[in-house]
C-alpha cells in the first residue's frame, strides 16, 4: 500500500459529436421531418386527391384504432416493456362486450353504455394480469403478454364460438362507429384525445415521470422509494385499457368482432412507437412522435394507392423507417455510453 | 464526544446461506464527523452499510439512531429518519436530467387543481436544483441534460448532492470516489467536508487510503465481519491502518 494516489486523469468524456448528429438524433424531429416530406410528396403527385379534407380524415380514421394502442404502448416501452397482446386483447374485449350488449339488447343506449365500460374493463383486466405475470412471477414482459396474445386470442373464439358477433347496437354504430361531431368523426376524436391525454400524462405528471425513470433504471428507482411493481402493472393495466377501448371502437367501426383481423396488430403498434422514437429500452420517448410514427404508414397505405403505385410498397417503406429509426436510437445511446 | 452516538451498531450478525458475511461487528458514527469504514475485501463493509440503511435486516444485534432501535426498518422508513446512501453503482436514471434525478421519488406538485392531477412543479424543482448545486458548490453545465450525458464525476456529484438534499442527519457514501479521477475525487471529498460542517453525520465506505486520511475524522476498521479498530484518523498513519486490515495489529477497546 505505497501508492500515492493516481496520476491518470479519467477522460472527462467528450466524444466528438458533430451538429448534424445531434440534429439527426433529436428523439421525435427527425420523424416529423419524413412524416411532411411524405405529405408534400404525395401532395405534390396528385393534390387533388390526396390533399383534400375528406382524405386526410379518411387516412385518420384509418390510422385511429392504432393511435389508441399505440398511445398505451408508448407508455409501456417507456417503462422498458413491451406488449404483443394489444390486437388480441382488441378482440377478446370485443368479443365479451358483444355478448353482453347481445344479452342486454341487442339495442339501446343502456347496451351501448354497458358495452363501452365491458369492453374497457376487459381491456384493464387482461392488462393488469399482463402486469402481475412480469412483476410479481418475474415472467419477461416479451415472453408474458406473447402468452397473453395467444390466450386472450383463444378465449375469444371460444366465447364466441368461432363465429363474429355481429350484433350491435345501433346507437354505438351511429356515434362512435361512423357518427361525426363537427364534421370529425367520433373515432378520430377519442383516437386525438387518448392521444392529448396520453401525452399530457407523460410529459408533465409524476405519473409519467416515474414510467420514465423506471425505463431508465429500474434499481435506481425502487432505491429512490418508488414503487415499481404497483407502477408497471398500472402501465401494463393502462395499455390493456386502452387495447379494450380500440375493441370497442373496432366493433362499433366494423360492425364485427373481427376476430382473425388483429394478428399483426402488435407488430405494427411496436413498429409506430419506435419509428417515433420511443426507444425500445426503455426511458426516452413522446406521444407525439408516436403519433407520428403511427399517421406515417398510415399516410403511406392511403398516398400510394392515391399516386397508383401498389400499396404493398408500404409495407417495404415502413419497414425500411423502422429499422433506420431504431439505428438511431442506437448511435444515440452509443454516443452516450463512451463519456 | 461521549455523548450518545448519532448511529451506533451493537454485534451485528448476518449470514447469507453458508456466509457468514457479518459476525457479530459493531459500528458508531456521530453528528458533524466523517467515519471511515476501512477493510478488506469480503470484511463486511458493503453488508454493515446495507444493514444499516434498512435493504437487509440484521440477524442479530441492534442498530440505534439517536438511541432508538431502527434495526429491521424499511428502506423508506430509513430515508424518513433522514438517512440517505449514496451507492458504488450510480442510483440515477441516466435519460432524466439532473433536477428529475435530484427530485426521483419525491416528485414535487404543482399547486392547486393540477397538483391534484399529478402535475409536476418542474420549475420549482429546477430552482431548487440550481440553489443545491449552487450550494455544493457542483458545477453542472446543463442540468436541463440527461444525466448520461455528464462525466462520471459530474453524475456521482449528482448522486451525492441528491443524498445530502434528503439527508438531514446521516449520509452512507458506499466508494463514492471508486470510479473517478483526481479532480473529481477532490470534488467529492470536499462535499464531504461540507456536509460534516453542516453537522450531519458521514459514513465513508473507501479503499483509497489518502482519500480516508485526507477526509475522515476517524477510521473504524472491519475484518472478517467483526470490527478490530477503531483509530482517530490524525492520530494515525496508512501502516497502522494496514496491519489492522490484514489482522497485524488489534486495538484493545475495538469489539
Amino acid at each position: 500500500m505505497t501508492t500515492t494516489g493516481t496520476t491518470t486523469e479519467a477522460p472527462a468524456g467528450s466524444p466528438v459529436r458533430g451538429r448534424g448528429r445531434r440534429l439527426l438524433l433529436g428523439s421525435a424531429t427527425d420523424i416529423t421531418a419524413i412524416l411532411l416530406v411524405i405529405v408534400v410528396i404525395f401532395g405534390a403527385l396528385n393534390p387533388g386527391a390526396f390533399l383534400t379534407s375528406a382524405n386526410l380524415i379518411n387516412v385518420l380514421i384509418n390510422a385511429s384504432l392504432l393511435i389508441v394502442m399505440a398511445a398505451g404502448a408508448t407508455f409501456v416501452l417507456v417503462a422498458g416493456g413491451v406488449d404483443l397482446s394489444v390486437g388480441s386483447v382488441l378482440v377478446f374485449s370485443g368479443v365479451i362486450a358483444g355478448k353482453v350488449m347481445v344479452a342486454m339488447g341487442p339495442h339501446g343506449w343502456a347496451a351501448s353504455i354497458a358495452g363501452i365500460a365491458v369492453s374497457l374493463f376487459a381491456g384493464a383486466l387482461w392488462g393488469a394480469i399482463n402486469g402481475i405475470v412480469i412483476t410479481k412471477l418475474r415472467v419477461p414482459p416479451l415472453i408474458a403478454t406473447l402468452g397473453s396474445f395467444g390466450a386472450a386470442q383463444g378465449l375469444a373464439q371460444i366465447v364466441a364460438d368461432g363465429n363474429d358477433l355481429k350484433d350491435i347496437p345501433n346507437e354505438l354504430i351511429d356515434t362512435l362507429g361512423v357518427g361525426r361531431l363537427l364534421g370529425l368523426p367520433w373515432l378520430v376524436i377519442v383516437a386525438l384525445l387518448v392521444a392529448l391525454a396520453g401525452g399530457g400524462v407523460l410529459a408533465f405528471t409524476r405519473y409519467g415521470r416515474r414510467t420514465y425513470a423506471i425505463g431508465s433504471n429500474l434499481e435506481a428507482a425502487r432505491r429512490a422509494g418508488i414503487n415499481v411493481d404497483r407502477h408497471l402493472i398500472s402501465v401494463y393495466a393502462l395499455a390493456g385499457l386502452l387495447s379494450g377501448l380500440a375493441g370497442i371502437m373496432s366493433y362499433a367501426e366494423f360492425g364485427s368482432t373481427t376476430l382473425s383481423g388483429h394478428s399483426t396488430d402488435n407488430l405494427a403498434v411496436i413498429a409506430a412507437v419506435v419509428i417515433g422514437g420511443t426507444s425500445l429500452f426503455g426511458g426516452i420517448g413522446t406521444m407525439w412522435g408516436t403519433l407520428v410514427g403511427t399517421m406515417i404508414p398510415a399516410v403511406l397505405a392511403n398516398g400510394l394507392v392515391i399516386v397508383g403505385l401498389n400499396s404493398f410498397w408500404r409495407d417495404f417503406t415502413v419497414g425500411v423507417v423502422l429499422v433506420v429509426a431504431v439505428y438511431l436510437d442506437q448511435l444515440r445511446r452509443r454516443s452516450r455510453t463512451k463519456r | 464526544m461521549t455523548a450518545t452516538p448519532l448511529l451506533e451498531a451493537r454485534g451485528i450478525r448476518k449470514r447469507f446461506g453458508a456466509v457468514e458475511a457479518l459476525r457479530g461487528a459493531s459500528f458508531s458514527v456521530n453528528a458533524g464527523e466523517v467515519v471511515a469504514l476501512m477493510g478488506d475485501n469480503g470484511a463486511g463493509k458493503s453488508t454493515l452499510v446495507k444493514t444499516i440503511c434498512g435493504v437487509h435486516a440484521p440477524d442479530e444485534g441492534e442498530i440505534l439512531f439517536r438511541g432508538r432501535s431502527i434495526a429491521g426498518l424499511t428502506p423508506s422508513q430509513i430515508h424518513g429518519l433522514g438517512i440517505e446512501t449514496v451507492y458504488q453503482d450510480l442510483a440515477l436514471a441516466p435519460d432524466l436530467d439532473t433536477a428529475a434525478n435530484l427530485f426521483l421519488g419525491r416528485e414535487e406538485l404543482a399547486r392547486g387543481v393540477l397538483g391534484r392531477l399529478g402535475v409536476l412543479a418542474k420549475r420549482r424543482m429546477a430552482d431548487r436544483t440550481r440553489e443545491v448545486l449552487a450550494e455544493l458548490k457542483v458545477n453542472i453545465k446543463d442540468p436541463a441534460a440527461p444525466v448520461a450525458t455528464l462525466s462520471g464525476g459530474q453524475q456521482q456529484s449528482v448522486a451525492v448532492a441528491r443524498a445530502v438534499t434528503w439527508a438531514d442527519q446521516l449520509v452512507l457514501m458506499d466508494e463514492p470516489t471508486a470510479a473517478l479521477g483526481v479532480p473529481q475525487t477532490r470534488a467529492v471529498l470536499d462535499l464531504i467536508r461540507q456536509v460534516r460542517d453542516s453537522g450531519r453525520g458521514v459514513v465513508l465506505i473507501s479503499h483509497s487510503l489518502p482519500d480516508v486520511m485526507a477526509v475522515s475524522d476517524r477510521i473504524e476498521v472491519l475484518r472478517l465481519g467483526r470490527r478490530v479498530a477503531r483509530l482517530v484518523t490524525r492520530d494515525t498513519n496508512e501502516q497502522q491502518v494496514v496491519a489492522a486490515m490484514t489482522g497485524a495489529f488489534t486495538s484493545e477497546d475495538a469489539a
